[in-house]
């Protein structure tokens, strides 16, 4: 299978992309970036929320409220304000993203064996922190109520346990902190294959016909498989390399383990790379300048980002736009790649992820490469 | 006498002269409704330069791709050297060196691995390709560039790294696609030195497609394409021929009123400004009553004659006449 020929294009290609230092420079940067970027900014962790508190009974049981509430780290108490109106202000001017209100007469009717009602008021424009936000609220709310009945029964001689009959006790497996970078590292691994290949792909191809030393090369001896795959190994080792650069800055730097087995993620990696380099060679015969096979590609990225699970989950997604996420490639690989980093899965539990991706691959890879060649005639 | 030869194993020097090389046979190729060429017949032998020429869109370059197997044509049948391209492509695309006509080699890497590259893929052997590599730099002139990056070259540089890339595996066969375009006249004259003495010593054919009617001639044959047809071919000066005794040039002054003058004439076919000249295409046996007649008219219209003459046709004239039928 390795000739003279096809090592000749390899070696050609190689010296291309090593005297374009920027293009170099940007393909083994860009990962890095990313995954900085991804793993600190795209995260739903909410700590610290500004929160505005309008209290308006300053007395004891109002300030051991607030305790309770400051004591979790979800919130911080930013502002003590003297209006709703200030709230209002400040959750417009995003200074404060949620208001509480305390009621005048809180202290009195906690004591008095009264009930009192306290107002949160959420800043709803982001919807996912204010939903942490809001249950967080709420749950820090109904566990002080539940001190305060207690408190009272026991004041009324009702003696009660400060046990509760039923507890839930919650175990998250594989992740156990939450921590988005987990669920970030590994996708971005996906999207670099990704984009890396297929761009890089069509563009270095385009480029051939561009220039016009396609025509020089229809006229050689160089078959289309040969062209094809000469040209597309240096990059399969170009994601390659940036695959293992995530993978280690991932684990050495944001601590994402990978407890599956390494050879398997690289080889379903691999797996994976054929659908993103088809792609590639499908968006070549439509373009006809760098550009168009640039934004080509682009077109299909950003549909694939938002639907194949990599910033949301896909159960939350509408039925129909599911049924599309099952023609996206990278869905099956992030479950893959997901799956082995965190859960350190089988290749059993992932056997039909795999079945699609080997599909995928086999229709891809024929249909870019019969187009490939009728482009060349 | 035998020259000896430049790049080429003597193996088919003046014993396999007179072999066609290119021989195409009846070929049509359409795009959608246009038929780009149709029903073309040509052949070239060693040792010949057969220049192409035509108007743009005339399919010279379709031609020219059909040659080279870089296009299948509908119907007909192409040899080259031998081998049927549409049968043996492999073997028949050996024989050719092919330049096209937006050539471009890669500019990021050197004139050495460029031509290196363009070896190998061609199947020139690992330890031959560095010796004939820098023969052919020798040949083109270009041996003090070797280790130049192509992209820093000058126009006409490019364009020998272009053909010593296209005769690095020795084909028997050049198809140069309007190979001068865009050079400036000293590098063209260098060009053409080099391909008549690829072709004088080492015998093989040359198929040029050209707009310049200078280099035209410089061929052993010419073909005019028109409308996807092969209209006329034949040796230029047999070409020229067809209109000696047809072709008068006029001096006078104005140019214009001598021209409106000369189109009122009878006889006349066609009047062409040749810079300071005017080429008056004449009916076969009309040339002596237009001489005859013409100062007079000139003189009715007001302008200054002072020349007219029986002139050797060029090969603008033949090309114009063409065009025209």
């Amino acid at each position: 299978m390795f000739n003279s020929r096809l090592s000749s294009i390899i070696r050609k290609e190689f010296i291309q992309i090593w005297r374009d230092p920027r293009t170099l420079m940007l393909a083994l940067l860009i990962p890095i970036m990313q995954l900085f970027l991804l793993g600190y900014a795209a995260t739903n962790d909410v700590r610290n929320l500004p929160l505005a508190v309008f209290d308006q009974d300053r007395g004891p049981a109002a300030r051991a409220l607030l305790d309770a509430y400051r004591a979790a780290d979800y919130f911080k108490i930013a502002f003590d304000v003297d209006s709703e109106t200030d709230i209002q202000d400040l959750i417009e001017a995003g200074e404060a993203r949620l208001g509480m209100i305390i009621p005048p007469n809180y202290s009195t009717l906690i004591q008095g064996n009264g009930k009192a009602e306290v107002i949160f008021i959420f800043d709803g424009s982001d919807p996912a922190s204010a939903s942490t936000a809001l249950a967080a609220a709420q749950q820090i709310g109904w566990q002080f109520a539940t001190k305060i009945q207690q408190q009272r029964l026991s004041q009324a001689g009702i003696p009660v346990s400060t046990d509760l009959p039923l507890e839930v006790r919650t175990q998250v497996w594989y992740n156990p902190d939450l921590v988005d970078a987990y669920f970030m590292v590994p996708a971005i691994i996906g999207m670099i294959l990704f984009a890396i290949t297929s761009i890089l792909t069509a563009t270095t191809i385009v480029r051939e016909r561009e220039r016009g030393t396609m025509e020089q090369l229809i006229v050689t001896p160089i078959r289309p498989w040969e062209l094809v795959v000469g040209k597309m190994l240096p990059y399969v080792i170009l994601a390659m390399t940036n695959t293992v650069e995530v993978l280690v800055i991932g684990s050495w730097w944001f601590h994402v383990p990978i407890r599956g087995s390494l050879t398997l993620i690289l080889l379903l990696s691999g797996l994976f790379l054929i659908t993103s380099l088809s792609i590639g060679l499908l968006a070549s015969t439509i373009a006809n300048t760098q550009q168009e096979a640039m934004l080509t590609v682009w077109m299909l990225l950003l549909p694939t980002l938002f639907l194949s699970g990599f910033f949301f989950p896909l159960e939350a997604m509408p039925l129909v736009l599911r049924w599309v996420s099952y023609v996206l490639p990278l869905r099956y690989y992030l479950v893959i790649i997901r799956s082995l980093m965190l859960k350190g899965a089988s290749v059993l539990a992932l056997k039909n992820e795999i079945i699609a991706l080997t599909i995928f691959g086999i229709v891809l890879m024929t249909t870019a490469a019969v187009r490939f060649r009728k482009r060349l005639d | 006498m035998q020259k000896a030869p430049l790049l080429l194993t003597p193996y088919f020097l003046p014993h396999t002269m007179n072999t066609k090389l290119i021989h195409a046979q009846n070929i049509t190729k359409r795009f959608g409704e246009t038929v780009a060429v149709n029903d073309l017949s040509l052949q070239v032998r060693a040792g010949e330069i057969y220049g192409l020429v035509g108007p743009d869109g005339a399919g010279k370059t379709t031609t020219m791709r059909l040659l080279c197997g870089a296009l299948r044509p509908e119907s007909g049948d192409i040899h080259v050297g031998g081998h049927s391209m549409l049968t043996a492509p492999d073997s028949a695309r050996e024989q050719i060196g092919y330049l096209s006509q937006k050539f471009s080699l890669y500019e990021e890497l050197t004139v050495l691995e460029n031509i290196r590259f363009f070896a190998e893929v061609r199947g020139v052997p690992h330890n031959e390709w560095h010796q004939r590599a820098m023969e052919i730099l020798a040949f083109v002139g270009l041996a003090d560039f070797a280790n130049r990056r192509a992209g820093q070259l000058s126009g006409g540089m490019k364009q020998k790294l272009g053909l010593a890339s296209a005769l690095v595996h020795r084909p028997r066969v050049l198809l140069l696609d309007e190979p001068t375009g865009g050079v400036d006249p000293v590098t063209r004259q260098d060009f053409w030195q080099l391909i008549i003495r690829l072709v004088s010593a080492d015998g093989i054919s040359v198929l040029v497609s050209t707009p310049y009617m200078d280099e035209a001639v410089r061929c052993t044959y010419v073909g005019f394409m028109k409308d996807g047809h092969l209209v006329v071919e034949d040796k230029p000066k047999a070409l020229r021929e067809r209109l000696a005794g047809r072709i008068l040039e006029v001096r006078g002054i104005p140019l214009n009123l001598i021209r409106r003058a000369a189109e009122g004439l009878e006889g006349i076919e066609s009047v062409q400004t040749f810079g300071d000249r005017l080429h008056l295409r004449v009916q076969a046996g009309t040339s002596r009553t237009v001489t005859k007649n013409l100062p007079l008219a000139a003189l009715q219209a007001g302008a200054e004659f002072q020349s007219i003459t029986d002139i050797h046709p060029g090969l603008e004239d033949v090309f114009i006449a063409l065009l025209e039928e």
